[in-house]
């Protein structure tokens, strides 16, 4: 029997430069199904939506909407499809109340009746088990409720094909088991949902069918039933690339840093970190491996003093054999302490560098204070500046010429350069590779190896594991804030790692 | 008592300058452009208007004053939307910094006023020698019957049209932001224009609208000032701070146009409350007419100490919108 398929994607591919995202991806969803996007960070999960949904235009391959070929061009393209994307980020405006947002920039009468329109959005929650209140403020709402917003505003325009991009990252187990309900309710109504996950005890809860990506290519479809953890993980992971990053042996370790059972909680109230300990060692590189968003940024900011800690301690062993309780100093005392903090954000510059300033005035950064009374010292930074250009081979016109407009890898040679310029005691890096060339990755490397070697305790956060488990000494997983497991990084394999980093709820 | 009547009609007199401004300066400040060339604009709708009718009273062999006030009020409604539009390009298409951009037309405007108030004053024969009395009394003309009622006619019916107009306008205003849909996305706009442009609402539309057709409203204010207020003639910065207060009664008036209506009587009334106390010093006076603003920073403090969402200033006021910065 001919069968058609609500969405089928058909050798999609998608460039970005000269990064492929996408490669050839084939993909079915059925009207009265969910289907599942499995994959790890970098995989392509969001770009493939992304083009569905409008946002981007596929470079080869087809769409078909209901057996027939459609070109997407803009979101609005793609709602006229009636398919319907809800991103991580809501698109929600605080000031005015559920109803109000979602029937923004819709057609109709001019003289607004908001009676029929709460009537309407009422029928549609009442129909699917939402909780939600038409007139209620999106600014008094929690993280589930405006989730909900924005799923009734994709039922309410009409959306056939719901794609939801890692709806639980952001909801506590019981929001969780709520959301799955109403998404199943969509389903025995004939929707067809597309859910974006990297979660795989969700993925088995919840789907009907699982289509997994890595590296930007398509590797398969199961279905649910079918599927255990283990192949999950196996498909999702893959095999292991060797890198060929040389790595010294750890020796001489020393105790560096103790933490003790650190919790810590965002602005809404959701631990990001649960009871993390754990102990650094002078001389060798600890990994801190875990999907984005499972505490990674905050575990680096806690131990640099820019986080506060709701409970816990960390202790810092200093060279000199004292040990010293981090959380009674701030951010900049315990730089001065010797624990150095090289945070890459996604954009690189934001945190750490001063994008319009040039390197003389990004080393000063670091050493404004110093100099006599009301004055900088200038002398300091620009020899620091030359230095660092000469030594890490810093490609700039000038050393004060913009950062900003420097190449990824020089920025970060820069960023990297300054910290150890003071004899750090401890290095927290993150992402110190991301966005690098292969040669600019192996400076990078080397940087820090010989940091290591002269007895630098290196914290290392990064999302490609290959890398990790080349790169690293030891590596500690986190998942959603907590400690799920330190292994040794010559012992272990990728497939270890990669189902600590996805254990959600196997503890409890 | 006939002391309070007189003050209450200057007062409102006062207050109607400033309620034309602050109309036009909420409705751009919905669509996120905080125009600060206010007072520019109600400079050059006040010289624009009064240079129609100049030219039309000089011309025309019999002039009739109707036609004398809807030629002036379109020339001061196109020309201070002019003002809007030249404030639209710079920072919606150009992107330029609105602070900067409204600072200039300020100064732009001002100087355009004065520069063709001083010309027209020469070619009517000298200063103070503009007259165009046919549509001055057109504008300033009562309502008849109503007006003769004592203390209330005096109160409520003693005004020109422009007066009950500025009224009507900022009801249909309020309406227009609250109750229908252009309001409503004009308000988003205003708040997140990311999320009004992921919702199919055209960002870059609405926002050119709602500054040119703001700076319009904006430019009645100066043309009531020309015509009802000064009774058809121009001063040379006769007109002083009042766009500088319209734009205070902005944020008095909370973005809310009834707001507006009755806090621009009450900036009125302290405008001139030096006048009405006997006995006040030079360096008094000055101090008391710093009260709008005194009352404006009071406002301020308390909106900012009860953090309401409703009552702070739309969420992306100030910012220029491209799509593809993230």
């Amino acid at each position: 029997m001919e069968q058609t398929y609500a969405i089928e994607l058909k050798n999609i591919t998608k460039r970005f430069g000269k990064i492929v995202a996408n490669d050839g991806i084939n993909l079915k969803v059925k009207r009265g199904e969910i289907l599942s996007l499995l994959g790890e960070n970098g995989s392509g999960k969001t770009t493939l939506m992304n083009m569905i949904s409008g946002i981007y235009f596929p470079d080869e391959g087809h769409i078909l909407v209901d057996g027939k070929a459609v070109s997407i061009r803009s979101p609005k393209d793609s709602f006229d499809l009636g398919i319907g994307m809800i991103h991580q980020h809501f698109k929600l405006i605080d000031v005015m109340t559920a109803a109000e947002n979602i029937i923004l920039g819709l057609k109709g009468n001019a003289v607004l009746d908001m009676k029929k329109v709460h009537k309407d959005i009422q029928e549609l929650v009442d129909r699917y088990g939402f909780d939600l209140d038409p007139a209620q403020k999106v600014y008094t709402m929690s993280v589930s409720q405006k989730q909900t917003v924005e799923i009734v505003k994709m039922l309410y325009r009409g959306a056939n094909i719901l794609i939801l991009d890692e709806p639980t990252a952001v909801l506590t187990p019981q929001e969780v088991d709520k959301l799955f309900e109403v998404l199943r309710n969509m389903r025995d109504d004939g929707r067809a949902i597309i859910i974006i996950t990297h979660k795989l005890n969700e993925v088995l809860e919840l789907s009907d069918r699982v289509a997994i990506l890595r590296k930007g290519k398509y590797i398969g479809t199961l279905q649910t039933s079918e599927a255990t953890v283990e192949s999950l993980t196996e498909m999702m992971v893959g095999e292991k690339v060797s890198l060929d990053i040389n790595r010294p042996m750890p020796h001489d370790l020393k105790k560096r840093l103790t933490i003790n059972n650190i919790t810590c909680t965002n602005e809404d109230g959701l631990h990001v970190l649960e009871n993390v300990s754990f102990e650094a060692f002078g001389g060798e590189v600890l990994g801190v491996a875990g999907i984005s968003g499972s505490g990674q940024k905050e575990l680096l900011e806690a131990i640099a003093g820019l986080t506060k800690l709701s409970s816990g301690s960390v202790i810092f062993h200093s060279p000199e054999g004292e040990d010293i309780d981090l959380a009674k100093y701030d951010a900049a005392q315990i730089n001065e302490l010797g624990v150095r903090h090289s945070f890459v954000p996604e954009d690189r510059l934001g945190m750490g560098l001063v994008g319009s300033m040039g390197m003389t005035g990004n080393m000063l950064l670091r050493s404004f204070r110093k100099g006599k009374g009301f004055f900088t010292s200038l002398k300091a930074p620009k020899e620091l500046a030359e230095k660092i250009k000469e030594d890490l081979d810093v490609v700039t016109p000038d050393i004060d010429y913009p950062v900003r407009r420097l190449s990824g890898g020089n920025v970060q040679k820069i960023l990297v350069g300054r910290e150890i310029a003071s004899s750090p005691a401890v290095l927290l890096v993150a992402y110190p590779v991301r966005g690098l060339d292969i040669n600019s990755s192996y400076m990078i490397y080397n940087l820090l190896n010989k940091q290591k070697e002269r007895g630098v305790s290196v914290v290392c956060v990064a999302e490609d594991l290959d890398m990790l488990l080349e790169f690293c000494d030891r590596i500690m997983v986190l998942c959603d804030g907590k400690v799920t497991g330190i292994v040794d990084a010559r012992k272990t394999t990728k497939e270890e790692v990669g189902r600590l980093m996805t254990s959600h709820k196997e503890e409890q | 008592m006939s002391v309070l009547i007189t003050f209450i009609q200057k007062a409102v007199m006062q207050g109607i300058c400033m309620l034309f401004g602050a109309d036009g300066e909420i409705l751009t400040e919905k669509s996120g452009n905080l125009n600060l060339g206010v007072p520019g604009m109600m400079y050059m709708g006040g010289i624009a208007g009064l240079m129609a009718a100049f030219y039309y009273e000089k011309l025309a062999a019999h002039p009739n004053g109707l036609v004398g006030m809807i030629l002036s009020l379109l020339a001061a409604f196109l020309m201070a939307a002019f003002g809007g539009l030249i404030f639209s390009v710079l920072t919606i298409t150009l992107r330029a910094n609105q602070n900067v951009a409204g600072l200039a037309l300020t100064t732009f405007g001002v100087g355009f006023g004065n520069f063709f108030g001083g010309s027209l004053s020469t070619l009517a024969g000298g200063v103070g020698q503009i007259s165009v009395a046919i549509t001055g009394d057109a504008y300033r003309a009562k309502i008849p019957l109503l007006s003769k009622i004592p203390v209330i006619g005096d109160i409520f019916f003693n005004y020109g049209f422009l007066t009950y107009f500025a009224i009507i306008i900022t009801l249909l205003m309020a309406f227009f932001l609250k109750r229908t849909r252009w309001g409503l996305n004009l308000n988003a706009v205003g708040e997140s224009p990311a999320t009004a442009d992921a919702a199919g609402i055209n960002v870059t539309l609405y926002k050119y609208l709602a500054t040119v057709i703001g700076g319009g409203i904006a430019g009645l204010g100066g043309l009531y000032f020309v015509m009802e207020y000064s009774g058809g003639t121009w001063t040379n910065n006769g007109f002083g701070d009042r766009g500088w207060l319209a734009i205070a009664l902005v944020i008095f008036a909370l973005w809310k146009p009834i707001n507006a209506i009755w806090g621009s009587f009450l900036f009125g009334g302290l405008y001139i409350l030096y006048l009405y106390i006997p006995g006040l010093g030079r360096s008094m006076q000055e101090i008391f007419k710093m009260l709008p603003y005194l009352v404006t920073i009071i406002v301020l403090i308390i909106t900012s100490l009860r953090k309401k969402k409703e009552q702070q200033p739309p969420e992306s006021l100030g910012l220029a919108y491209f799509r593809e910065d993230r």
